[in-house]
């Protein structure tokens, strides 16, 4: 697998070359180049807040259609605890699971429930780490892949067990084998997921060398699938829940760190305030926290761009759903999970360095620092750079000219016109002077 | 920007406003920015931004503001911090950990633990303090690159 891949694309017939998306991108992967948006693959962290301002849609979420389900004898799916936030009077997530079935599943196994074993196998870790506090979570895989290129330095603090959809992922085919008799690759495990950055870790999973995860569908796909079957379902729902209020917690912002049953955390979500928690605790500013849960969408998983409902009202949604229910239904003693932790070690890729070495780097910076006091500094993303400074290290770069400034053409254009304009003056002037002889 | 010609260098000049929480640190946060865009090692970059965060909070709380020049040469990370405030009456005391003449509003912003020279000295390899009282403080710091 390629180091550097990302879901979300570009349909080039809807790009309108506006400078929205270029704006509002995290990690500045975004320019326009002919009229037509552009993402740098190495900085694009699948975060999605493209896709959520591009009024022209022009911006791809990538995911499997619903008839990757005919590719397998027997499908398992594996639903977003996000998934239970999105349908109006569910009081009881069984009915959800049941019409999951309903469908056309063979089964479902329910991510939340491997939410609470990585709950207690998080407690443990988090416990015996003491030297690594805070503790930072990596199921979002936009949080790890922003890490990855832009906090080195906060890498040691990321918590190496795998997300809970791996985990569901590995349990399900473990007992679909086992239930169906079939042979493992005829089993499809199917994620229903919240957002396009789960599509990411299945295609490319940093921590580990392969998927268990066989096809990721939108929430929003499956949502209009399920609303008529959960009418029968509520009838009679199957007991299908293996998760509580700590797994279906996980939905929305604070649930894993509440899973943790300590009070020394924070839970931040949305990209921007992510990236200032995150900045504030390379400097080392907070100090006897114990764990940071971090999530890319604002409201945490409710808020992926697959999702159909509102974030907060999904969140509401959530916390009504499991007021009443027990805390925990999955545990690690009836539930063992082997090698939960990550694989493989997260390498830093400084994707944002401007020079091959040191020196050429300082010679770089010094160049984008000249450039940034000649550019105008209106940050009017004309050139198709979010900012003049994003211009000028694209230009020490080699992948723009100073040209690209309109507002640098501008000038250059009046100043090789203006002996024309001088000429025309002069000409206006005798013009003027010929019209008042004949007068006079 | 002043580039030396003799030996190669990035020379980056900022100004640290008084009394201004809420923009104190982003001097520290700028130089770390590049320093990761140039390549310099993480382990490098942490301790250049820790000690230079102090070092800013320090001029906010203390000082009145000034001005910090960085250098960025192959060799080393030099940053001067430069103050026209009150000047340190004895520099020693001022070094122990836990030391702080920080008044209480200032405490309750969790600024004033006095740890923040001792942390500048502990996360650099030169540190150096100019300090005259009633005149003003400067406070040099080297990191190397190794
Ligand atoms: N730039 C400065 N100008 C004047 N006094 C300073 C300056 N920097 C530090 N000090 C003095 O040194 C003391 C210790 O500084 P520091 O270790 O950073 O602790 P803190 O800032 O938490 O008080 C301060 O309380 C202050 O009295
Ligand atoms: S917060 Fe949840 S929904 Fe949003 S990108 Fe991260 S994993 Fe996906
Ligand atoms: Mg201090």
């Amino acid at each position: 697998m390629a180091k550097f891949y990302n879901s979300v694309r570009l349909d080039e017939s809807l790009c309108k070359g506006c400078i929205n998306c270029i704006k509002r991108c995290p990690t500045e992967a975004i320019r326009v180049r002919n009229g037509k948006a552009v993402i740098r693959k190495e900085f694009c962290i699948d975060c999605g807040e493209c896709i959520r301002i591009c009024q022209n849609h022009a911006k791809l979420p990538t995911y499997d259609s619903l008839d990757i389900m005919k590719n397998y004898k027997y499908t398992v799916a594996l639903p977003a605890p996000s998934l239970y936030g999105q349908f109006n009077n569910l009081y009881d997530a069984r009915v959800v699971l049941t019409a999951l079935k309903l469908m056309g599943f063979d089964d479902v196994y329910e991510v939340s429930g491997a939410a609470e074993l990585v709950s207690e196998l998080s407690r443990e870790y988090v416990r015996t780490h003491e030297d690594q506090w805070p503790i930072i979570s990596s199921a979002c895989p936009t949080i790890v892949r922003l890490i990855r290129i832009r906090f080195p330095n906060l890498i040691p603090h990321l918590l190496p067990i795998l997300p809970p959809v791996e985990i569901a992922a590995r349990l399900a085919r473990k007992k679909a084998v086992e239930e169906s008799g079939l042979a493992p690759e005829d089993i499809g495990i199917l994620f229903i997921s919240p957002c396009p950055a789960k599509v990411t870790y299945v295609k490319a999973p940093l921590c580990i060398d392969k998927s268990e995860i066989d096809g990721v569908l939108a929430i929003k796909d499956v949502y209009p699938h399920l609303l008529t079957p959960m009418k029968q379902a509520a009838l009679g729902p199957e007991n299908l829940a293996i998760s509580g209020k700590i797994g279906i917690g996980w939905g929305s912002t604070g649930g894993e760190a509440g899973g943790l049953l300590s009070d020394s955390y924070l839970a931040a979500d949305g990209m921007e305030n992510v990236i200032h928690v995150l900045e504030d605790l390379e400097d080392e500013k907070f100090h006897d926290l114990q764990f940071i849960e971090l999530n890319a969408c604002s409201g945490g998983c409710v808020g992926g761009v697959l999702t159909v409902e509102n974030p907060y009202i999904a969140q509401a949604k959530l916390k009504r759903l499991h007021k009443y229910d027990v805390v925990a239904r999955s545990h690690l003693d009836t539930t063992p999970v082997k090698d939960p932790g990550w694989q493989n070690k997260l390498e830093y890729e400084p994707v944002f360095n401007l020079g091959d070495n040191l020196l050429d780097s300082i010679i770089k910076i010094n160049l984008v620092e000249d450039l940034c006091k000649r550019l105008p500094g209106l940050d009017c993303g004309s050139c198709g750079a979010p900012t003049c400074k994003a211009l000028a290290e694209d230009i020490a770069r080699g992948l723009a000219s100073e040209n690209d400034c309109v507002q640098v053409m501008r000038e250059y254009l009046k100043q090789i016109t203006s002996p024309f304009s001088m000429l025309d003056r002069d000409f206006q002037k005798e013009k003027a002077s010929e019209e008042k002889e004949k007068k006079v | 920007m002043d580039v030396q010609s003799s030996t190669p260098g990035v020379v980056l000049k900022y100004v640290v406003s008084p009394n201004d929480f809420t923009r104190a640190g982003e001097a520290s946060s700028n130089v770390k920015n590049i320093l990761k865009q140039m390549g310099i090692s993480p382990d490098v970059i942490r301790k250049v931004s820790i000690a230079m965060y102090e070092g800013e909070i320090n001029m906010v709380i203390h000082a009145n503001g000034g001005d910090i020049t960085v250098t960025i040469t192959p060799e080393k990370i030099e940053m001067v911090l430069r103050d026209d405030g009150p000047g340190i009456p004895d520099v020693e005391k001022a070094m122990q950990a836990g030391y702080s003449t920080a008044p209480e509003q200032v405490r309750s912003l969790g600024f004033g633990a006095g740890m923040g020279l001792p942390n500048m000295k502990n996360y650099t390899d030169e540190m150096k303090i100019d300090t005259v009282l009633g005149v003003g403080t400067t406070v040099t710091m080297s990191v190397y690159i190794s």
